[in-house]
């Protein structure tokens, strides 16, 4: 595995992590897993969420940038980004 | 796809709602008895749940000022700010604004939603960076949307989290905007301004300030958070509206900068609408002189909260972090927050009812707002009633009164 998959493992595991509280029973988290529709989150959670990641990560995600975000994918590819 | 499909998750949370209660959010105000007493339904109401900080809704005074204005003026200007919009009394309002807030220049919107949005939206440009407090009013987070900066978003009230952020953005050549409110809309609690100034200043940022519920109520003579705690030479940017403390409805802005005026024809949701009927100008203009000739609405506004926040504090409510005239109570589910706003409606008292996501931190809330026209009797009679209710549902212990924490 090369180093930006190595990388992009590593966000998306943590971001997972981050994301367990909101999962729905049955159904795991993966990289097409819907941020609005399939995980237990309002749009206010959705920013909060960003928050903590932000944190977490130490990066800055604008919020025009979340308006984008749809899939726990995307949310990666975002922070893995910045 | 069905036009509102993706409203599906709102309107099945709201369905829920209504099948328990009457539409809380579709309450009718059948007549107006006093600023502070409505009828709704068949009932005499207390209302707890206003913005209406001095009561000076049925102010004689400012009744009159709206009648002459009716009367001289007619019902309505039918037309823009930049085109026939603009009466004497919209040019004396701003001039009277300037002259209260100690600035050069002021712009009257029609409304204070309409204020934030434009003069957020237009200050930053697509170079630029807006800093906005993750609780901001709707307003703040639309004019975000429909400009063209980026929009960082920074913890609740907290100075050191926007000075990591502003550093972050060190490297970054635009200019950074950062908005905040002087009072919470939904907690009552109170930006910490001093430590933010600091912070503004020290990265050479530009400072909005949204002075809402603040305005009236807040400071030596009435002009806010600002003015409380000794930095609106840091607010280079004020934003107020009519529809709190004045009782009507509009908005401003204030500033010293020099290019101000020229936002008048660059600054959308001020040009492409409808300016303020003359008497609702009249109204919030006499309001604004009552604000500065009688300070004795905010000695007795605060007198009020005081006796709500105490009352409310020493039966074990759980309330936000600071004493002001929006007074939140605390509760543990939005379903437990929907039984008891309706059974304090149905006992005669209305409250604003605050549910995610308009809250902050997924908490639910009876909003409750004190108005310096309440008298001790009703106050006393909500907080009573709210205990017997809190009582009822378990919220409070029946222990009795405990001392004030």
């Amino acid at each position: 595995m090369g180093l930006m998959e190595r990388e992009d493992v590593a966000v998306f595991e943590q971001v997972i992590a981050l994301l367990e509280p909101f999962r729905k029973a049955d159904s795991a988290i993966t990289r097409e897993t819907d941020i609005s529709q399939d995980l237990k989150l309002d749009s206010l959670a959705v920013m909060d969420l960003m928050m903590e990641l932000e944190e977490k990560f130490d990066v800055t995600i604008p919020l025009n940038l979340v308006a984008e975000i749809r899939s726990v994918g995307d949310l990666a590819e975002a922070i893995r980004r910045r | 796809m069905g036009l509102f499909d993706r409203f599906a998750s709102v309107e099945q949370a709201h369905t829920e709602v209504k099948a328990r209660v009457d539409d809380p959010f579709g309450v009718r105000m059948d007549r107006m008895l006093s600023a502070t007493e409505a009828i709704i339904g068949n009932r005499p109401t207390i209302l707890v749940g206003t913005n209406n900080y001095l009561g000076l809704t049925f102010d004689p005074a400012c009744i009159e000022a709206a009648h002459k204005a009716l009367d001289a003026y007619g019902t309505g200007t039918t037309g823009s700010r930049i085109a026939n919009g603009s009466y004497a009394p919209h040019r004396d309002l701003e001039t009277a604004l300037a002259d209260f807030y100690g600035r050069q220049h002021c712009m009257v919107f029609t409304t204070g939603y309409q204020a934030n949005l434009g003069i957020i939206s237009t200050l930053a440009g697509p170079q630029d960076f807006l800093l906005i407090d993750a609780d901001s009013h709707a307003s703040i987070y639309d004019a975000c949307r429909l400009g063209t900066a980026t929009v960082v978003r920074f913890k609740h009230n907290d100075a050191e989290d926007l000075d990591k952020r502003l550093r972050r953005l060190a490297d970054e050549p635009g200019n950074k905007v950062v908005v905040t409110e002087g009072i919470y809309s939904m907690l009552g609690d109170q930006a910490p301004l001093k430590e933010m100034a600091e912070v503004k200043r020290k990265h050479g940022a530009w400072m909005v300030l949204d002075e809402a519920h603040s305005m009236g109520v807040l400071g030596p003579t009435g002009r806010g958070l600002a003015e409380e705690l000794g930095v609106e030479a840091d607010m280079d940017f004020i934003v107020g509206t009519f529809s709190k403390s004045l009782g009507a409805v509009g908005g401003f802005c204030v500033s010293d900068h020099p290019q101000f005026d020229l936002l008048r024809v660059v600054c959308r949701p001020y040009m492409f609408t409808a300016s303020l009927p003359p008497s609702v100008i009249a109204s919030a203009t006499e309001a604004l002189r009552q604000v500065r000739k009688r300070p004795e609405l905010r000695t007795q506004l605060w007198d009020n909260v005081a006796t709500l926040y105490n009352g409310f504090a020493r039966h074990g409510f759980a309330l936000g972090p600071q004493m002001g005239p929006v007074v939140a109570i605390k509760l543990p589910s939005p379903d437990l927050a929907v039984g008891f706003w309706r059974a304090l409606l149905d006992q005669g008292v209305y409250v604003n009812l605050a549910l995610p996501p308009a809250t902050p931190q997924g908490t639910a809330l009876l909003r409750c707002s004190v108005c310096a026209a309440h008298s001790r009797l009703q106050l006393d009679k909500v907080v009573a009633l709210t205990a017997e209710i809190g009582r009822e549902l378990g919220v409070i212990g029946t222990e009795g009164l405990r001392a004030a924490g």
